[in-house]
């Protein structure tokens, strides 16, 4: 069972039933997920948690789906390391990496797309929709496959041949759409309205979103039930950012953490940085940008949650970082080098941003710190191997090995 | 009829220009505005198009030339 009541507008706080709606009537706003949050106190203890699958079904009660029908590829519940050598380096002795490149499509988008497709077949869809960069698609695709479904996937004509190749394997309905991005969107956005396919981001959007919400129940979880001081988002939508506080306040709803206190910080990249751009304004109005950024898995150029991010910030006497592609490969070469963690270009995103935020004197060094890395480097090879050293080659004798051993050079990145 | 869901955004140099009302006169299309948010600077506003589906697609067109950024209610549907 769920304890799911109803959807609710998070503008004009209108009800409406459990349907495969997103928008309200009314004023247009965002539909959200409504609980019985007495009943889930009432049910669930730490116990309880803890003693249940390990993945984010885990988080069974506080989602909008009985679990019986779930589509489980084993998405969640992935690693917490305490990150002591990029501490170390940064200054920041309790930092945290929420490494969830370890899904099964290896990026976040599986706990959302865990949640959106077991809840587009108990509403009677056959086929599961999406437009993506990347790893939405590889998710959507994998889904598809497991819950037995049919999957249309909707990609731009000149995505990297990994991306493609991490949709394909599924065997999905592949479809290459020509044109630059806002042709893509514009096409997507109007098929979405046109078939009656379960758009796993679109139509079926509130019940996606609540998925991440497991990001921020299991860090409090795996840090002893306590949350963060800090967490360090990378926000493209600003759909993760917003619902990994929504997941610790959930919990303290629950009586099973105290109160959070948590700072939320964002990450974007220069190229994509609406929300970035109107922090630094001082307003609450972002402008929406043309992506032009090696972290496509974050150019998202008109955010569905970027007001929500910025109120948050607010909230939260957050910050917000904004760095270039060089300082992103930076990022990517340094989780690598002192962390062993292989992060896609967003991770590169986040870990630059938390760096220049610990420049600026944004994090404190007494703060738990949580970076949240989203997805793996081998989905944006391309992007970092230019930068990378290459590997030494020698003939089969010993002269030649220490030759070559003794004149290598590092590879500066800009 | 058709009807459309979209969210205009405004440069600082059309805040002035009474745009939607221009729209509504030169284009056989319905303006509903839902929501809003205007500055001296920068300023959006969600609002339903009523129309032919044709004439609709014209007044988008119209007012992207105009130098407004037109996009779905929903924000990008592409998503990483």
């Amino acid at each position: 069972m769920t304890f799911a009541t109803n959807l609710r507008c998070r503008e004009c706080s209108r009800d409406y039933p459990l349907e495969a709606i997103h928008v309200c009537d009314f004023c247009f706003g965002p539909l959200e997920v409504a609980y019985d949050h007495e009943a889930i106190a009432r049910t669930v203890t730490r116990k309880r948690i803890e003693s249940g699958p390990a993945s984010l079904w885990r988080y069974q009660d506080f989602l909008p789906v009985d679990a019986e029908n779930a589509i489980d590829i084993g998405a969640g519940y992935t690693p917490l390391i305490h990150a002591k050598n990029l501490g170390k380096l940064l200054g920041l002795p309790k930092l945290y990496i929420k490494n969830d490149t370890m899904n099964p499509t290896w990026s976040f988008k599986d706990r959302v797309v865990a949640v959106a497709s077991s809840r587009a077949r108990e509403l009677g869809y056959e086929k599961l929709a999406c437009a993506s960069t990347g790893n939405l698609a590889n998710s959507v695709s994998a889904h598809a496959a497991a819950a037995g479904m049919e999957a249309v996937v909707f990609i731009p004509h000149d995505l990297e041949a990994g991306k493609v190749l991490g949709s394909s394997i599924y065997d999905p309905t592949l479809v290459k759409v020509r044109g630059n991005y806002d042709d893509v969107n514009r096409l997507c956005a109007e098929l979405s309205g046109s078939y009656n396919w379960g758009f796993v981001n679109v139509n079926v959007r509130p019940y996606y979103s609540e998925g991440s919400k497991t990001l921020g129940m299991e860090v409090a979880e795996q840090l002893g039930w306590k949350a963060p001081d800090h967490c360090v988002v990378p926000i493209a939508s600003g759909s993760l950012f917003v619902k990994i506080r929504k997941g610790l306040n959930e919990l303290a709803k629950a009586g099973l953490i105290e109160e959070p206190k948590t700072r939320m910080s964002g990450a974007q990249a220069d190229g994509c940085s609406p929300v970035a751009v109107a922090w630094e304004e001082g307003s609450m109005n972002f402008r929406p940008q043309r992506p032009n950024t090696i972290a496509k898995s974050l150019a998202i150029g008109n955010p569905a949650d970027g007001y929500y991010g910025l109120v948050q910030l607010k909230e939260t006497n957050g910050a917000c970082g904004k760095v270039t592609d060089d300082q992103i490969i930076d990022g990517m070469k340094l989780l690598a080098e002192s962390e062993g963690i292989f992060a896609e270009t967003a991770g590169g995103v986040t870990i630059a941003s938390l760096r220049q935020m610990v420049e600026r004197g944004d994090i404190h060094p007494d703060e738990t710190t949580v970076a949240f890395v989203t997805g793996a480097g081998f989905k944006t090879a391309e992007a970092v191997a230019p930068h990378l050293n290459a590997p030494l080659e020698v003939e089969a004798n010993l002269e030649s090995f220490e030759a070559a051993y003794h004149a290598r050079q590092p590879v500066e990145v800009g | 009829m058709a009807s459309k869901r979209v969210r205009f955004t405004f440069p600082e140099n059309l805040i002035k220009e009474p745009l939607i009302y221009n729209l509504g006169k030169e284009f056989a299309v319905i303006t509903n505005v839902r929501m809003a948010d205007v500055d001296e600077h920068t300023g959006w506003v969600v609002l339903e198009l009523e129309g032919e589906s044709g004439e609709i697609d014209r007044s988008l067109d119209w007012a992207r030339a105009k130098g407004v950024r037109v996009d779905p209610v929903t924000g990008d549907v592409v998503e990483g």
